[in-house]
């Protein structure tokens, strides 16, 4: 049997997998970064392109090394050798993924802890979600109201508060690389802080019907002087209806807590 | 006809659908006038005197087609005819459309119907991309889009992947373990005639009031619970899906626990036996939870039940944690057979055992018990417990490592062999190597909430998607329909032409999901009938390679169906390959084996001289092997 060349097998992986990482690093996958989430999830993009790139060029050198080598002449009637296994290469294969997979979630567990973090003096907005629209409540600004269109300060923590009106929605501004749903009788919210100022799209990314497709909205990151401008001059309140479907299921939660003794953190990130 | 009318079969299914479907008719129309209620209900979540005969009828039309026959003569304690085989094997075209209890007619029956599934899936898909392959509306409205990627998943996953595997191992599992069928052969039959109508009562949708169902395939509340009356005829659908799939399941575990032949211990047992244990054990603990999810809708629908009406108390999150319960283990449902079938294909064309076959085996269970652990990583965004994503992150990336071992086994098999590439087969095997790996990363990335945030339910799910499925599943599927059909059908396909389709079906996944990743990250939204220009270009690219990727099927279709009928005769093991099932003749006899093989060895032993798996009946006593020990030798390190 002879044995392999494991020395240039080796060299050919890093070689295909450097190739592979800086052709992949030259891309900005996720699109322009507006959030002081934006950084660190970006980076662990980045990391996790590298090593996959190394994976899968395990797997490509491995598989091209193997039909190069050992293809079968036509003709040939002849078996392989009969390898049924060796114990320290499985164990190997084994362990070693178990610490690149453990090694990663704790990355991304730290990354998420540290996005999720929220400031004691954040701005907390309300966002409706009904079908197929968003509309925006600023209660610390006299509750005051606006359609479609969301206006908030630069670099200032953000708590948006999240509520539907329907059926399930999601808010998701890919600049600010957040998601999260606005799930009917349910609280949840998100968080943010938007570092750059500039107009995006608020997108609605659960299925919620016919109008899903059009169900955006525009996002406004000002300055905190003009953002103060801009509120003052609206002039309309958050209407009854919607404040009633909320108070309903306010009213619902409160009872289920009072059952429960309270139900912790249901759905609500770390308040 | 007075004879044909009592007799099983159609005249009498028809019958009994009409009796079924004016029974369940009359039920709602005759209790609603009874308790002073209009005859009809026409709310788009009601309907019930179409709904009711909607699950009567079927019914119906499986009594009257034969499905129950014996079982009531049984519990009627009228005498049975134990040896009764009139409805088992098929001498002509004509035994294809029966009752039919033979493993070998069934896996046909299956097999064929799913890849016409196959087909309407795909066209569902293709009108999509047509609409797809320019910013704006062209083809058709937003409503009628919801209905077509409802439809397309559905009828591909419920109709054509998970039940075109339990077609295959129909097959060749019983061979494979050598046994002469099934362990419930009438109820492998009832099985197989749930599908069709499961498959004719999603497409029947397409007529109903207000559309087809369009919530998705995952048809989340409330938004199915409010849904025109389309989204009840998934809910009952799926019924007649999950409960084919569960009844199979219980019959492979009974066939692979008690009728294994002779000698064949656990560790004798092929990986494609070991597959479909694996995948029985998922669809017997998960397949409930969906039918439940579904009922639970279906009640919420129809009789106002508030399970996940929130006004009422009703808690809406809870409806995705029932049905990812099954659909997580669902996707391994789809992926495990496969991952069998590219064991015995890769093995029998390198000429050598299957490296770390053990290994292999308990990665397949280790992937079954995970899977129950990481449901709830397709709700990062969901706003549930917060506290539970960080432990099913874990769970979900640990999920990577058994499926690595595979990936590496397969790489290990092929080092030191004799690698045979002419087959179609085994092309399939190799590429869904590579192409089921990029699947797995981008899992992995998924996985990771942070980046999940971003991601999810964006274009790059859809590409994961349809790399682990039709790069994944779909590969294994055509691998094992070319490696079996000389078994199946005793007849050769032409491998030129295979070649083509290879080639055409490999550059147009990739051409066609590839790009998917890139524009779900730049921030593309799934299940959306218009995007922003930005995305024009690689819309464009993606359509014009779906169109190639569908083109290229019709070559597959073409090949099967005139190699069927017209290819050079097969031999009984064309590929040279151990395991018992080319060991009889091609197609098998009708009860298999005249008498039942002795397993003296492992299912891998190439490259062993002497070595046998099985010795088979006709041999004789003469033929005495002695139980072979494998030879081991190592790899030097
Ligand atoms: C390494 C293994 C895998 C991992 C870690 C993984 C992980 C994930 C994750 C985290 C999601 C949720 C994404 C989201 O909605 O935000 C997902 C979605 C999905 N995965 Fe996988 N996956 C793996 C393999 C597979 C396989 C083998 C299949 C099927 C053959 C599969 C089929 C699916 C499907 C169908 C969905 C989308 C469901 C939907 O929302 O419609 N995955 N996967
Ligand atoms: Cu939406
Ligand atoms: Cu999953």
């Amino acid at each position: 049997m002879t044995r392999l060349p494991i020395l240039k097998m080796v060299l050919a992986v890093i070689v295909l997998g450097v190739v592979q990482s800086v052709i992949l690093l030259q891309f900005n996958w996720f699109g322009d970064e507006a959030s002081t989430a934006a950084k660190p999830i970006d980076t662990l993009l980045d990391v996790t392109i590298v090593l996959s790139s190394f994976i899968f060029a395990i797997v490509c050198v491995a598989l091209g090394y193997a039909l190069i080598k050992w293809r079968a002449k036509p003709g040939d009637e002849s078996d392989g050798l009969p390898i049924h296994g060796n114990t320290r290469l499985e164990i190997i294969w084994t362990i070693i993924p178990v610490i690149i997979v453990l090694g990663l979630a704790g990355y991304s567990w730290a990354v998420l802890d540290d996005i999720e973090k929220t400031d004691a003096d954040a701005l907390h907005i309300n966002a409706y979600a009904q079908q197929f629209a968003w509309t925006f409540g600023y209660p610390e600004d006299g509750n005051k109201w606006s359609e479609g269109e969301l206006h908030v300060p630069v670099d200032r923590q953000v708590i948006f508060d999240l509520q539907a009106q329907d059926v399930i929605h999601s808010f998701w501004v890919p600049e600010w690389r957040i998601k999260k749903d606005a799930v009917p009788g349910l609280e949840t919210d998100v968080v943010v802080t938007p570092d750059k100022e500039g107009t995006y799209s608020l997108i609605c990314a659960e299925l919620c019907g016919l109008g899903h497709t059009t169900m955006r909205a525009t996002v406004v990151v000002e300055s905190e002087a003009k953002y103060k401008a801009w509120l003052k001059k609206q002039t309309t309140e958050v209407p009854e209806d919607i404040l009633k479907t909320t108070d309903q299921y306010d009213a619902d939660q409160l009872k289920k807590e009072e059952k429960s003794g309270g139900i912790e953190g249901s759905g609500v990130i770390e308040q | 006809m007075a004879v044909a009318i009592r007799q099983p079969g159609w005249y009498r299914g028809a019958i009994g659908l009409v009796l079924g479907a004016a029974f369940g008719f009359c039920l709602v129309v005759g209790l609603r006038l009874l308790s002073g209620l209009d005859a009809f209900q026409t709310e788009q979540t009601g309907y019930p005197q179409v709904v009711v005969p909607l699950i009567t009828a079927p019914f119906g039309f499986l009594f009257g087609f034969g499905a129950f026959d014996y079982w009531f003569r049984w519990a009627a304690g009228k005498p049975t005819i134990p040896e009764d085989h009139s409805g088992h094997g098929a001498t002509k075209w004509q035994d294809y459309f029966k009752f039919n209890t033979d493993h070998k007619v069934i896996g046909t029956q299956y097999v064929v119907t799913t890849l016409f599934f196959f087909l309407v899936g795909g066209l569902l898909a293709l009108l999509m991309r047509a609409e797809l392959a320019q910013p704006g509306t062209q083809i058709v409205a937003a409503n009628t889009f919801n209905g077509l990627f409802s439809t397309h998943a559905v009828v591909m996953i419920f109709l054509f992947i998970i039940p075109v595997f339990a077609g295959l191992a129909n097959y060749v599992l019983p061979l494979m373990i050598g046994a002469p069928d099934m362990a419930f052969p009438r109820l492998n039959a009832l099985s197989f005639w749930l599908l069709p109508i499961a498959g004719l009562i999603f497409l029947g949708s397409f007529l109903a009031p207000g559309g087809s169902f369009d919530a998705g395939w995952t048809g989340y509340a409330p938004l199915s619970t409010g849904a025109p009356l389309g989204q009840s005829f998934f809910n009952i659908g799926v019924q007649f899906a999950g409960a084919s799939s569960i009844a199979t399941a219980l019959n492979f575990l009974v066939t692979i626990i008690t009728m294994r032949a002779p000698g064949m211990n656990l560790w004798r047992m092929p990986l494609l036996v070991w597959a479909n244990l694996s995948t029985s054990l998922l669809v017997v603990g998960a397949t409930p939870f969906v039918a439940g999810a579904q009922f639970m809708v279906f009640f919420d629908r129809i009789l106002g039940m508030n399970f996940f009406n929130f006004l009422e108390g009703g808690d809406v999150i809870s409806y995705q944690h029932i049905f990812w319960f099954y659909s997580h283990p669902a996707v391994y449902i789809m992926m495990l057979p496969g991952f069998g079938i590219i064991s015995e294909i890769i093995s029998t064309h390198a000429r050598k055992p299957v490296f770390g076959y053990r290994l292999m085996a308990l990665a397949l269970i280790g992937i079954v018990v995970l899977s129950y652990s990481v449901w709830a990583h397709h709700m990062f965004v969901a706003g549930m417990f917060s506290w539970l994503r960080v432990p099913i992150m874990i769970t979900t990336m640990l999920i990577a490592v058994p499926t690595g071992i595979k990936v590496f086994s397969w790489l290990g098999t092929l080092f030191y062999g004799k690698i045979h590439t002419y087959s179609t087969a085994m092309l399939f095997a190799l590429a869904f190597i590579i192409t089921f790996t990029v699947g797995g990363i981008s899992g992995v990335m998924l996985g990771m909430i942070p980046i999940d945030i971003h991601v999810s339910d964006t274009y790059f799910v859809v590409a994961h998607i349809h790399f682990v499925l039709f790069g994944g599943s779909v590969f294994t599927i055509f691998a094992g329909i070319y490696h079996w059909f000389p078994k199946m059908t005793g007849r050769m396909y032409d491998e030129r032409l295979g070649r083509i389709h290879f080639w055409g079906t490999l550059v147009g996944t990739w051409m066609t999901f590839i790009p998917m990743h890139w524009i779900g990250m730049d921030g593309m939204p799934r299940r959306v009938a218009d995007y922003a220009s930005q995305y024009g270009d690689w819309n464009l690219l993606i359509s014009v390679s779906a169109f190639v990727l569908g083109a290229v099927q019709l070559i597959f279709l073409y090949n099967m169906i005139v190699s069927w009928r017209f290819g050079p005769k097969a031999g009984p093991n064309p590929w040279r390959a151990n395991s018992i099932e080319w060991q009889v003749s091609s197609p098998p006899p009708v009860f298999n084996f005249d008498e039942i093989p002795r397993v003296v060895g492992g299912p891998y032993e190439y490259g062993t001289p002497g070595a046998r798996h099985a010795i088979m009946g006709g041999e004789g006593e003469g033929a005495e092997v002695p139980e072979t020990k494998p030879s081991t030798v190592t790899v030097p390190s």
